[in-house]
């Protein structure tokens, strides 16, 4: 029994730190709407900075002041990025704003390693909480003791903070309505600022209190954050008692599934925030989202299907890049190959982002099953590639199916956090579920047959595939289903007035994109020869997001150029520079900021300024940007 | 002798909200081609009514018939296929598409090819599309973006895409909110002339008195969840009742005075 109890007590003392980064991005997101994925980061950030502090200035002032001191200061650095980089973009697409403190995070991981290195660092022990005490025999650390004293303290004072306060009035008034109170003549700019400084002192907080009882190190922003997003869509977005709540319901299914169910302990958490999400989609403490008010005089370029000069094009620049082998050697080949994969799954994420309106933050999911499919058939039925190409992206489709069916449910911010849920899920089993998959050793030994080993062979093989896919998408998004599919983006109560089933739309559009997704999978398990659990890990759909929104989610093609951008450049990157995160993570914060619709959005603009300057008469309607690969 | 069901039916309908009567037993009907106004003051229940009517909202208790079929209950979809366009009191189209792919989706859906995945849909029904914009006189605006039109235009394109699906009942909540003077007497010309032409029946509601006693053949009037009055525009207005209602707005008093002046 004393056990059980200080087991939970255990789970109590972990959602302090979780509690307190989660507050910090609710609230944020409450006001600015900004899903700020750069929050983990800064609770890594804090964690570093305490750490400094706490060894270079000794007793009990310099361990506490040091904590205080490190929140504080990357509160400062919060609101310089707020003033700089975010500011800029309160009014670009949704998802920018995430895909800019993305690239913060990614920057952020190879700062602190050149600052920090890379090891791992054990901070001291808090003064005055360096012992544990006793219970019925169980040892509980009287740190411990305090963090659990010290979240509903810090819950007391947030809630004085915003009911007390003329400054938490305005927030409060601000998540209900922005609009609405800017038109009262409060200073948005500086209340979304000092809103922004409040979330990160916190997050930042969570990561110095840490120090005590983790080792600091360069990869716990992510795996904060991924809780952290659980936290808040548990408890419902913009909701302090809510993240709290939902704080100590993760951390203690997280304490107590290692006990109970030990073979499925990290879906645990995943499968609750997927049922909660099905019963209640806006958390258990949230309020159904008012729907945003459309930025006025937002007119985007009407698409239309390629002339056949841009067809013929888009033939020749295919053709060009299946000269590749006849003058480049087999590395340049296989990245190729590892290029066209990408153009395969970023186009399938593109038409359920940019045609149907919904960013799936798991895609990788689809891809991932695609690639085990294929293993699976492979290794275990010994059946021919061919076979296994064909056969393989049907996991995908069948995973897409089912989660999918439940996501059209939801949409926006709800939509996205439910995929990543599925898409956590499915990594999970693929980690945990050993004697089939492999777990973390995966499976291995996945070769191409005769016909397509050769690096020019597959590298055709995987360019062909890629424009196929490339062509059926596109002839899908001019089709009378993808015309469906663009009229439950822009209007779902009209697409029901016109007699149009929506959700029967978004569903087949998700199956379509996980399939092909899939596909992308299959010939990736070949060109790699063994899957991993990676393969449908979370940075895998970040980096299909990325793509999709460096080229532009307003496009018809921004898919294709995005892939070939991003890769080519990740993969150039890694092996030019050790900083290959930093530089990425800058380059994406840098197309944010001054390409705002993407690299193909900005070239439509550049051609659209061309033909305003040209002879009237010309079409209202700049030409995007296709190529084949 | 058995007498053809009227296009629409509405019977003893009746919605409440916790303690609050929102409709009480609301009956009226409706026949092919004629134009009827549904009024009333704010809080009446107009807009409780007629979400029961298109969809949107169930009633507790009573019936809505089309042609004898019953529609309660139904999705708003299924309603829409049952033959019933509709516009919004505040518009509802596709922003980021054009004004003729707006009324392409219409008639793919009509067409029932919403699945279709290989078909060309720019090329679909064209000149329906076209006929339909020439129709309400957006004819030269086909390749616009939805999202540049001025709210006049918005709203005339709503009406395209309402009869994309050749109905038999139009359900117009409040057409002419927002528009200026002269633009809502424009607006509600066009209906009632492809109404009439048509042989299509029009239930709106509205609150601009001018527009109402112009354009309907017959007025509807609900105070506080029930019918007060019926019939026709002369009719209606010299009820007692209804002026009791209005009093004080002299919404009533100018109309039928200016109407008076320009006889």
């Amino acid at each position: 029994m004393a056990f059980y109890v200080v087991q939970f007590l255990t789970g109590l003392a972990s959602a302090a730190s979780l509690f307190l980064v989660a507050s910090g991005l609710s609230i944020i997101f409450g006001v600015t709407r900004i899903v700020n994925f750069a929050h983990g980061a800064f609770y890594m950030i804090g964690a570093y900075i305490a750490f400094t502090l706490t060894e270079r200035f000794s007793g009990a002032f310099g361990f506490w002041g040091g904590v205080v001191v490190a929140a504080l200061a990357v509160a400062l650095i919060g609101v310089l990025v707020e003033m700089v980089l975010l500011r800029r973009i309160y009014h670009a697409p949704e998802l920018f704003q995430l895909l800019a403190t993305f690239g913060l995070t990614l920057m952020v991981e190879d700062l602190v390693v050149l600052v920090w290195g890379p090891d791992d660092l054990v901070g001291r022990r808090a003064p005055g909480f360096r012992g544990a005490v006793d219970f019925f025999g169980q040892n509980i650390p009287s740190y411990d003791l305090f963090l659990i004293v010290l979240s509903p303290v810090v819950l007391g004072i947030l809630w004085l903070l915003f009911q007390r306060t003329r400054w938490g009035v305005l927030v409060r008034a601000a998540t209900q309505d922005r609009d609405m109170v800017a038109a009262l003549g409060v200073n948005q700019k500086w209340l979304f600022t000092s809103v922004f400084a409040v979330g990160v002192f916190l997050a930042a907080l969570g990561g110095a209190l840490q120090i005590p009882r983790d080792a600091v190190h360069h990869a716990m922003d992510l795996r904060i954050i991924v809780d952290v997003f659980v936290v808040v869509v548990i408890g419902g977005l913009g909701s302090i008692v809510g993240a709290f709540v939902a704080a100590v319901l993760v951390s203690e299914l997280n304490a107590f599934g290692i006990l109970i169910f030990p073979k499925i302990s990290i879906i645990l958490v995943f499968l609750v925030m997927a049922v909660v999400l099905i019963v209640r989609p806006w958390g258990l403490f949230g309020k159904p989202e008012a729907a945003a008010r459309k930025t006025p005089g937002l007119t985007v370029n009407p698409w239309r299907p390629l002339t056949s000069n841009e067809r013929l094009a888009s033939l020749a620049a295919l053709v060009i890049t299946a000269t590749l082998p006849l003058f480049a050697g087999n590395y340049a080949l296989t990245v190729g190959s590892e290029i066209a994969i990408f153009v395969i799954f970023a186009v399938s994420l593109h038409f359920l982002m940019s045609v149907g309106g919904l960013a799936s933050f798991g895609h990788a999911a689809y891809f991932g099953l695609g690639a085990y499919g294929v293993a699976f058939l492979a290794k275990m039925a010994g059946l021919p590639m061919i076979v296994c190409l064909l056969l393989g992206p049907l996991l995908g489709c069948m995973g897409a199916a089912v989660f999918g069916f439940f996501a059209v449910q939801l949409s926006g911010v709800y939509f996205a956090m439910l995929t990543l849920a599925f898409a956590q899920i499915v990594w999970s089993i693929a980690f945990q579920w050993v004697s089939v998959t492999g777990g973390d050793n995966g499976i291995l030994g996945v070769w191409p047959e005769k016909w397509a080993a050769s690096p020019s062979h597959f590298y055709w093989l995987a360019l062909g595939v890629a424009a196929l896919v490339t062509i059926a998408l596109r002839v899908m998004v001019f089709s009378p289903f993808g015309y469906a599919l663009r009229a439950t983006r822009d209007s779902l109560l009209r697409t029901e007035a016109v007699g149009i089933n929506a959700k029967r739309i978004q569903w087949t559009a998700f199956v379509i994109a996980g399939t092909t997704a899939g596909i992308g999978g299959a010939l990736f398990a070949y060109l790699k020869g063994s899957v991993f659990p990676d393969n449908l890990g979370i940075s895998l759909s970040v980096d299909a997001l990325v793509m999709v929104l460096l080229g532009g989610v307003e496009t018809v093609s921004g898919g294709v150029i995005g892939a070939i951008v991003y890769k080519a450049l990740n993969i150039w990157l890694v092996s030019q520079t050790d900083l290959s995160k930093l530089v990425l993570g800058g380059f994406i914060v840098l197309i944010v900021v001054v390409f705002p619709k993407g690299i193909v959005g900005m070239l439509e603009m550049l051609s659209q300024r061309r033909r305003k300057a040209s002879p009237p008469g010309s079409p209202l309607i700049a030409k995007p940007i296709e190529s084949a690969e | 002798m058995s007498v053809a069901p009227p296009l629409l039916a509405v019977e003893g309908l009746t919605k409440s909200y916790g303690g609050i009567h929102a409709v009480r037993g609301v009956s009226f009907s409706l026949r092919s081609g004629e134009i009827l106004a549904l009024i009333g003051p704010n809080g009446a229940g107009k807009s409780t009514c007629f979400d029961m009517l298109n969809g949107q909202n169930k009633p507790d208790t009573g019936h809505v018939r089309l042609l004898g079929e019953e529609t309660t209950g139904k999705k708003p979809r299924e309603i829409w296929r049952m033959g019933v366009g509709r516009t919004f009191q505040i518009t509802a189209t596709f922003a980021t598409m054009t004004v003729r792919e707006n009324v392409q989706v219409a008639l793919i859906s009509h067409g029932k090819q919403l699945f279709n995945l290989w078909g060309s849909a720019p090329n679909f029904d064209r000149g329906e599309a076209g006929r339909l914009l020439e129709l309400v006189g957006m004819g030269g605006y086909a390749d616009r973006p939805c999202g540049e039109l001025a709210y006049g235009d918005l709203k005339r394109l709503e009406l395209a895409v309402a009869l994309a699906n050749q109905p038999k009942l139009l359900l117009m909540d409040e057409p002419t909110a927002g528009m200026a003077p002269r633009e809502r007497v424009d607006l509600m010309r066009l209906t009632a002339s492809i109404a009439r032409e048509k042989s299509i029946g029009v239930l709106f509601t509205e609150h601009d008195m001018d527009v109402v006693f112009e354009h309907a053949d017959r007025i509807i009037v609900l105070n506080r969840g029930t019918l007060i009055a019926e019939g026709s525009p002369a009719e209606v207005r010299s009820n007692p009742q209804v002026q009791a209602v209005y009093l004080g707005e002299g919404l009533l008093y100018e109309a039928g005075h200016r109407e008076g002046a320009s006889a």
